[in-house]
């Protein structure tokens, strides 16, 4: 490590505000850029899988053997 | 070369490829990039002119880097769209909008930041940064018109068509520095001939390249992956996929 200590880091000779700034901004939008579409995606697995049950219930009840594919 | 296109024209086979990538992609990504940062961050010594604010570059530089060649990516995808109506290449043109309008935010505001210890200023209508700002509204651009048509075809033919326009401007950034008097300092990395920048400070700079690189692909994968399963969802691929 090039710094001595911890509050080192954190001064970086008068930088440190300015570098930290920077790499929380970036660090803030690359979470939204991968977990935004990673829950959309989750959601939309559960929805699918949950209208795929529903529709099996239903065409079980109605005596048909498979769900309608459209 | 065109059975490939062809495969990966086909949403079944691109929905099993990304999900694939992706699972593949997201530790490699994550451990690159916690790596590159405590290198950049903690390791590797100061600027002798800079200081510390050089810090920066560790992500300034990767975002913009891979801010233009998604730009490239999108064009491609634009063209292809355009001339051979793959469908594929549509959604990969929507899902590449966005992270590349995330990516040259990245760029602009850490560059501002690296701006105010350096020159003085968080900003200056230099070319370099204006160029780049041009690309920003490129990147919104397209993602407006995306949503800005009910008629999905209309849409991609006028997103194909603002992305293969923009083009021109990609050069236009890279030589900015060269061809204008400008703050922005030029290129320390070269691909012919010795580059300016010292090995200690090189290696973890392309490493995080490398781990941006890795992150677009994995962003753009995640967000196709979403989109199949909004247009797909109805269709027994899918469904059968899930199950």
């Amino acid at each position: 490590m090039y710094f001595e200590n911890w509050s080192a880091v954190w001064h970086m000779e008068g930088h440190g505000p300015y570098v930290w700034a920077a790499y929380s901004v970036t660090a803030l939008v690359i979470l939204f850029l991968v977990v935004s579409p990673w829950l959309r995606g989750r959601q939309l697995t559960r929805d699918i899988r949950h209208d795929e049950q529903r529709l099996a219930a239903v065409s079980t009840a109605s005596g048909e053997t498979h769900a309608p594919e459209t | 070369m065109w059975s490939i296109v062809h495969k990966m024209g086909s949403p079944p086979w691109f929905y099993r490829f990304a999900n694939g990538a992706i699972a593949w992609l997201l530790p490699i990504v994550l451990v690159a990039l916690v790596v590159g940062c405590v290198w950049g961050l903690l390791v590797a010594p100061p600027d002798y002119r800079q200081g510390n604010s050089y810090r920066i570059i560790f992500i300034h530089v990767p975002a913009a880097v891979v801010a233009l060649a998604g730009y490239y990516v999108m064009a491609t995808a634009g063209l292809m769209s355009i001339v051979w109506k793959i469908k594929m290449a549509d959604t990969a043109m929507r899902a590449l909008a966005p992270v590349g309008a995330a990516l040259t935010f990245v760029a602009l505001v850490t560059g501002s930041i690296w701006g105010k210890p350096t020159w003085g200023a968080w900003w200056v209508w230099d070319a370099r940064i204006t160029s780049m700002l041009i690309l920003l509204f490129l990147y919104l651009g397209v993602m407006a018109l995306s949503e800005a048509f009910d008629n999905k075809a209309a849409a991609a033919k006028a997103c194909a068509v603002l992305s293969l326009v923009g083009t021109v401007n990609i050069p236009i950034i890279y030589k900015s520095v060269d061809w204008w008097y400008s703050l922005h300092q030029p290129a320390s990395i070269k691909f012919t001939g010795e580059s300016a920048i010292d090995a200690s400070m090189l290696y973890p700079l392309l490493l995080m390249i490398v781990a941006f690189y890795g992150l677009f692909a994995l962003c753009v994968l995640l967000r196709m992956r979403t989109e199949l399963l909004t247009t797909y969802r109805q269709t027994s691929w899918l469904r059968s996929e899930l199950s």
